[in-house]
């Protein structure tokens, strides 16, 4: 449950550092706007391990995650990098087990926004219909069916998700640590609610929130902490604040697709790896040669499109 | 005239399809040029709905990602993603959904999740997103996609999203399912006794023969195939425009 504290400002560090531990179920969520980056980052600096990391759209921020070695596992339900192409990090795990291996539970983009719904009720699942005939059925620990009890028809059910830890950004907070955001909103109010603890990064403080159409407005006591980190979402953006880097997200698929490339942007942003080599290949022992096991352009020509 | 490709030819034709008043889910790539080629062109009153939560997006430029603040920012209403897949897909809003695939079988059925064991697959694709609900709840689905043996495979390695089932007649949803399947070299529909997927129009230049030899199953083609008409100047002035990212007013 929240924590019976008050939320109060706190340094990003020392948010992560009191919130976010070693094999915790960590979501880190916002539907390309919105995507908490810098709080990512800290995770990743402070060393965290064995995360499993939840989002809708791992983007890249859980590229980079799974790249630098954080995540031993992942649930999500779309993993392309919008507009350009493959998270080639996130397939090196899946597909070669680099840095290491990494374990995927996937559901539809219904199915896992419901199943935030469910954890943000503290209800064990979600109702929903849709999956049938499916093989994303197969999956029967998160993804089942259940029989309305009024007609008798037969509707998929989704396990409830609890992370232990919701990081999202947001534009403002108040002096109390309220915080507020608007434009695309995402499933960020359903995750920082079915989770035990939430931290939010903000753009800025204000004294007072302004008027906003269709803004979510999050009361301090359902958070943990409260974090002032302008520009936190960047390469994606806050709206009123920055707009989306569309460029970086280009330049991702280069640095991405290329472990030495990765490593040497990790090393060049003080993000901490496993100090794995790039030639090295953990899949069942095999000695990879550097060409082998990098991704090579014919994979990339099966881009579905995006939806 | 302009130089087209087939792509081109492609992107049009899908957005012939949409019509005025038609609510159309929207994602990114081919599906975005058409729905929004459609919406500059004969659709100007096309209802655009972006999975991000924006319903009624009128975006100035092609969007690049779906969530870009120009669809919140035109947006009629902006509801989160859980009320947009309960709400407004689940429920059935949805006239049209446009939808991709990474591999697609005779009767409709989409994979977009890995190509080989979901376990251990030799390519992990970007997964379902919000193609099984749009595969199951829109009135009529109309999958874009190049037409290629790779993609157009006798079995899919995983069903992410269902057309008519494994046999074709194994469909158990709301709505229609894939009613068009719109290629590189023309347009499937399917079959109204057996559901499988019969070419029933060509794109201009393009023969009967190629669509089969670029079909990994034998290809059932209809008796009269119809000829698209090539894209029309305005057409493709358009779709130009919008790949370069210039506003719809000039």
């Amino acid at each position: 449950m929240p924590s019976p504290t008050p939320a109060h400002l706190n340094p990003l560090a020392d948010a992560i550092a009191e919130h976010v531990h070693d094999g915790d179920t960590v979501a880190l969520e916002g539907f390309t706007h919105l995507i908490p980056f810098a709080a990512a980052h800290e995770i990743a600096r402070q060393g965290r391990r064995h995360l499993t990391l939840v989002r809708m759209t791992p983007d890249l921020v859980y590229d980079q995650l799974i790249g630098l070695g954080v995540a031993d596992e992942l649930v999500f339900s779309y993993g392309g990098n919008p507009g350009v192409g493959s998270l080639h990090r996130l397939r090196d795990a899946v597909e070669k087990h680099w840095p290491h291996q990494l374990a995927v539970r996937e559901h539809s983009h219904a199915g896992l926004a419901n199943a935030y719904v469910a954890g943000a009720a503290r209800l064990p699942f979600a109702v929903l219909r849709g999956y049938r005939g499916t093989d994303l059925e197969e999956q029967r620990d998160i993804i089942s069916s259940v029989t309305c009890p009024f007609t008798g028809e037969e509707l998929a059910a989704v396990k409830a998700i609890n992370p232990d830890v919701t990081v999202i950004h947001a534009q403002l907070a108040d002096r109390e640590g309220n915080v507020m955001l608007w434009g695309i909103t995402g499933v960020q109010r359903e995750a920082v609610l079915a989770a035990d603890r939430a931290i939010v990064t903000v753009e800025e403080v204000v004294d007072e929130f302004p008027e906003r159409t269709g803004a979510v407005i999050l009361p301090n006591w359902v958070l943990s902490a409260v974090c002032v980190v302008p520009n936190g979402a960047w390469p994606s953006y806050a709206a009123g604040y920055s707009v989306r880097d569309n460029d970086f997200y280009q330049r991702w698929d280069a640095i991405a697709r290329d472990r030495t490339a990765f490593l040497t942007w990790a090393s060049e942003n003080n993000l901490p790896t496993d100090n794995t080599s790039p030639a090295e290949d953990t899949l069942s022992g095999a000695n990879a040669s550097p060409a082998e096991s990098s991704l090579t352009a014919e994979n990339d020509t099966k881009e579905p499109a995006d939806v | 005239m302009s130089e087209w490709d087939s792509a081109d030819m492609m992107n049009v034709a899908a957005a012939r399809e949409l019509k005025n008043g038609d609510v159309c889910l929207v994602g990114v790539g081919p599906p975005n040029l058409a729905a929004n080629l459609a919406r500059r062109t004969h659709a100007p009153a096309c209802r655009l709905v972006y999975e991000s939560g924006a319903i009624d997006a009128k975006p100035r430029r092609l969007p690049l990602s779906i969530g870009d603040d120009d669809l919140a920012a035109t947006a009629t209403a902006v509801v989160s993603v859980p009320e947009m897949f309960n709400f407004w897909v689940g429920a059935g809003r949805i006239d049209v959904g446009f939808l991709g695939a990474a591999q697609i079988d005779r009767y409709g059925n989409i994979n977009t999740t890995v190509i080989g064991d979901h376990k251990d697959p030799t390519i992990r694709l970007p997964g379902a997103g919000g193609a099984p609900e749009i595969a199951s709840a829109a009135k009529r689905v109309i999958v874009i996609v190049k037409q290629s043996r790779r993609t157009f495979v006798e079995q899919v390695d995983f069903v992410t999203s269902v057309g008519y089932g494994p046999t074709g007649n194994e469909r158990q949803a709301p709505g229609a399912g894939p009613t068009l399947v719109i290629t590189d070299h023309g347009v499937l529909e399917p079959d109204p006794d057996t559901n499988e997927l019969t070419l029933t129009r060509l794109h201009p230049g393009i023969t009967v023969d190629q669509a089969r030899q670029a079909t990994g199953w034998d290809l059932k083609v209809a008796d009269s195939i119809e000829d698209v008409p090539p894209p029309t100047a305005t057409e493709l002035t358009e779709l130009h425009r919008l790949r370069d990212r210039e506003p719809a007013d000039g």
